[in-house]
């Protein structure tokens, strides 16, 4: 009767799909990233187009990206994910591409390569995990850690005189002309892995449209890097992340237009 | 001709670069070797300008020389520059109107041409340049005279193209004086 | 550019710069990435003027970071594609160009070097040699380097270079100078569509039914694994030895051989013109490829010439290599100029008959 223990409706987790290699992720316990990865190759499962993703790893703790997507990979240098995925996109504008992203690569070292590719409107789907923290190099600051917040070269808390705020960069990715669709989700309850798969595939459909970079940051954990618990970091993302990372759509197609709109109280 | 090493040098704005061109893409409809080496960067704003362009009838091996066979000089301190730089028995031809100090060496063919002046009387001065080529040429004829007038055609923007008349018989101005010139007692 | 039918070839005067642009469409460039700076920026002119009217894509990115990094992706993904800059900017790409080696992706670099250190000047210069055949980045990786010394060659070391790059999976680096960028010569020009380019089966294209996925990345994080890949590259760098090009005027009965890359051989070949004249016998050798260097070609000529001048636009770089190819055999001179000034035949001459007396 073990199977009755999760409602299914709950589950986020099955037998892996073809489009996840199968190989166990070395992610830490609690991790975010691991729910991230299946939730995108599940979707690129459901709409059948393994065969014409491509996608690009950053550097960051998700640099075996490769590992686990079961699907054709380029491992780009620290920040320049969004630049080797508008090449891709550019020489085989046939496929879906898309890049995968963490804070410190996309908007700190990334900064300007994520910029202009949005304001190009490439047409792919930038994927940006933001944990607020730099999990791979073992906990430092990373350009969303909030303001107070501890982390290995901030150990008295992020101060924003001497370190600068935390940047809220997809709001700011959203007014260029060139982003198409512009939302923010997360992973820490079933509720939103639901929300980000719709997001997920609206993106790679959008994809098709040729109308411009559909961006989507997911709000995620680093258990290890905030040193907590699975549990304990849950919590923390619902009282200091979302406030300053609300989620929803920021951009998105108007019905009737296509063309994209700002969404208010955004 | 064997080779003909040729320094054409004075402000940006004078068609220094546009007659070394003419003079290369000539060579180049004559069958001949050339090459055009501009000086370049932020001197050819306003600044001084030149260019080395060497005419031969075999492989040309440096296209940068640093003495020259002929000197085509429009400024004065283009001409002090140069007029050390003209081998011994070469020519220096001169824009007469923009040069304080002559020319002073006795080992060389000098020729002061009042290109300006010419220029000034077929009521358009940027043709100075093409008068002084034009002077060139007739003393030193290393290409035809037909690949230039076919050159000017590949140098001048599209939209110049209706410039190709006066430009023209500025160069027949310039064959004009240089042969009075050639009369006179020097 | 005017064109003119000679005995059936096609024959253009062209700036260097533009003549590299042209050749890259005519050579199938599928995709070109660059960012402007003096003196190529003509490069990127060139071909965003008339890659819309052919065939091929540019881009303008928004740095040379950008323009490196998007090679790696253009390539990765199985194009024929290109970069161009000019020294500060190549330094910028440094890092981009070691992940390129790594990851073993063909494709074509272009330095028109322009003189440093720092934001240096935009006169010509050849003080990127270390960078071009050493590596430059981080690591042990090789370019295949080649030097064009006259217009002609920046047409055909395109071909060449992109053919290199293709059979050894290697980047390749076509190593010029401002001058040679900007100067006009005599070009002829192959017509396009002779240089078919196959997608590569490793590319990133798509994941098909019952093939494996194809990855491209640098990142080989056991010692072991990573071990082996340096010990692949340097097999691969090993066996590129037999592409070596170098050319040798008048070495025959030379007294003195003058060695240099570039345009600084075209001025060394007129100083050996006038040696000869004043009776001194004087010859060129003419590295070609700069990586792999001609060493064979340097250490036999060292058997019998027993002294060596290398003439240089930097401080004293590809000097080194000569005397590791020479190994002691003769006595290896240098002679150089720097920041942008060009050495003229006639101080070379000087130096040359200092070296006779």
């Amino acid at each position: 009767m073990e199977q009755f223990l999760i409602n299914p409706d709950c589950m986020v987790y099955d037998n892996h799909p073809v489009t996840l290699t199968g190989e166990p992720f070395h992610y830490c316990p609690g991790c975010g990233h691991g729910v991230i990865h299946k939730v995108l190759m599940e979707v690129v499962r459901d709409l059948g187009i393994q065969e014409e993703v491509i996608g690009v790893a950053p550097v960051g703790c998700s640099v075996f990206a490769y590992h686990y997507m079961n699907v054709d990979m380029q491992e780009a240098a620290h920040g320049r994910a969004s630049a080797v995925a508008t090449a891709i996109k550019r020489v085989r504008p046939q496929n879906y591409v898309f890049s995968y992203q963490g804070d410190g690569d996309l908007a700190a070292i990334g900064t300007a390569e994520t910029i202009h590719t949005v304001n190009r409107g490439e047409n792919i789907l930038m994927v940006f995990v933001n944990n607020a923290i730099y999990g791979m190099t073992g906990g430092q600051m990373a350009p969303t850690s909030l303001i107070g917040m501890k982390t290995a070269t901030s150990p008295y808390g992020r101060d924003a005189a001497s370190m600068g705020n935390p940047i809220k960069i997809t709001e700011l990715l959203a007014q260029l002309p060139g982003a198409y669709y512009v939302a923010r989700h997360a992973v820490h309850t079933p509720n939103a892995v639901r929300k980000l798969t719709k997001a997920f595939k609206n993106a790679f459909e959008y994809q098709k449209l040729n109308r411009g970079t559909c961006f989507i940051e997911v709000v995620s954990n680093c258990p290890s890097g905030w040193k907590m618990s699975p549990v304990q970091s849950i919590d923390w993302i619902e009282k200091n992340m979302l406030p300053m990372f609300p989620l929803g759509d920021i951009k998105v197609p108007d019905p009737k237009t296509g063309d994209p709109v700002m969404v208010k109280n955004n | 001709m064997k080779t003909e090493e040729i320094i054409i040098a004075g402000f940006g704005g004078q068609g220094v670069l546009s007659m070394g061109q003419m003079l290369a893409y000539s060579a180049l409809i004559d069958n001949k070797e050339t090459s055009w080496m501009p000086s370049y960067g932020p001197e050819m704003r306003g600044g001084t300008a030149n260019c080395v362009v060497i005419v031969s009838d075999s492989r040309i091996s440096s296209p940068l020389v640093s003495k020259y066979d002929t000197a085509i000089i429009l400024n004065q301190p283009s001409m002090e520059k140069f007029e050390k730089a003209v081998k011994p028995g070469g020519s220096l031809f001169y824009e007469e109107s923009t040069i304080i100090q002559p020319p002073m060496r006795t080992d060389i063919n000098i020729y002061r041409i009042s290109a300006l002046r010419e220029a000034e009387r077929l009521n358009k001065k940027q043709v100075a340049n093409m008068v002084m080529l034009g002077a060139f040429l007739e003393v030193k004829p290393i290409v035809q005279f037909e690949s230039i007038l076919a050159a000017l055609k590949k140098v001048l923007p599209e939209r110049h193209h209706h410039l190709i008349p006066i430009n023209e018989q500025a160069l027949l101005k310039g064959k004009e004086i240089i042969s009075e010139y050639l009369k006179e007692p020097v | 550019m005017e064109k003119q039918e000679l005995k059936g070839k096609e024959i253009k005067l062209m700036k260097g710069n533009e003549a590299l642009a042209e050749a890259a469409i005519r050579a199938g460039l599928d995709a070109y990435f660059g960012y402007p700076i003096t003196p190529q920026s003509e490069v990127m002119e060139y071909l965003t003027e008339n890659i819309p009217l052919r065939r091929g894509l540019v881009l303008q990115a928004e740095s040379e970071v950008a323009s490196i990094n998007m090679v790696y992706g253009a390539a990765g993904a199985g194009a024929r594609v290109m970069t161009s800059s000019s020294s500060p900017g190549m330094s910028l790409m440094q890092e981009g160009i070691s992940y390129i080696a790594s990851a073993q992706l063909p494709c074509l670099l272009v330095n028109v070097m322009r003189g440093g250190p720092g934001l240096g000047t935009i006169q010509p210069s050849q003080g990127d040699y270390f960078q071009a055949v050493k590596g430059g980045g981080h690591g042990d990786y090789k370019l295949f380097t080649l030097a064009p010394s006259t217009v002609q060659e920046m047409v055909d070391f395109v071909f060449e270079g992109f053919k290199m790059a293709e059979k050894y999976r290697v980047p390749a680096m076509l190593l010029a100078d401002g001058a040679l960028g900007q100067m006009m010569e005599k070009v002829e020009l192959p017509a396009e569509g002779q240089f078919p380019h196959v997608i590569p089966d490793w590319a990133t294209t798509g994941k098909k039914e019952g093939r494996k996925q194809n990855v491209i990345t640098s990142l080989f994080i056991q010692p072991e694994k990573m071990e082996q890949i340096n010990l692949d590259l340097q097999a691969k760098y090993k066996a590129m030895e037999i592409e070596v090009k170098s050319e040798s005027i008048n070495t025959e009965d030379a007294d003195l051989i003058l060695v240099a890359f570039g345009l600084v051989a075209r001025i060394c070949m007129k100083a050996a013109e006038l040696a000869r004249e004043k009776g001194i016998k004087v010859g060129v050798i003419r590295p070609i490829t700069l990586f792999p260097f001609p060493t064979e070609v340097l250490n036999t000529t060292a058997d019998r010439v027993k002294k060596f001048l290398v003439v240089e636009m930097n401080a004293g770089q590809m000097v080194e290599d000569v005397r590791l190819s020479i190994n002691g055999k003769a006595d290896v001179q240098f002679y150089g100029r720097m920041g942008g000034m060009i050495p003229n035949p006639e101080e070379i001459l000087t130096k040359l008959e200092s070296m006779m007396k």
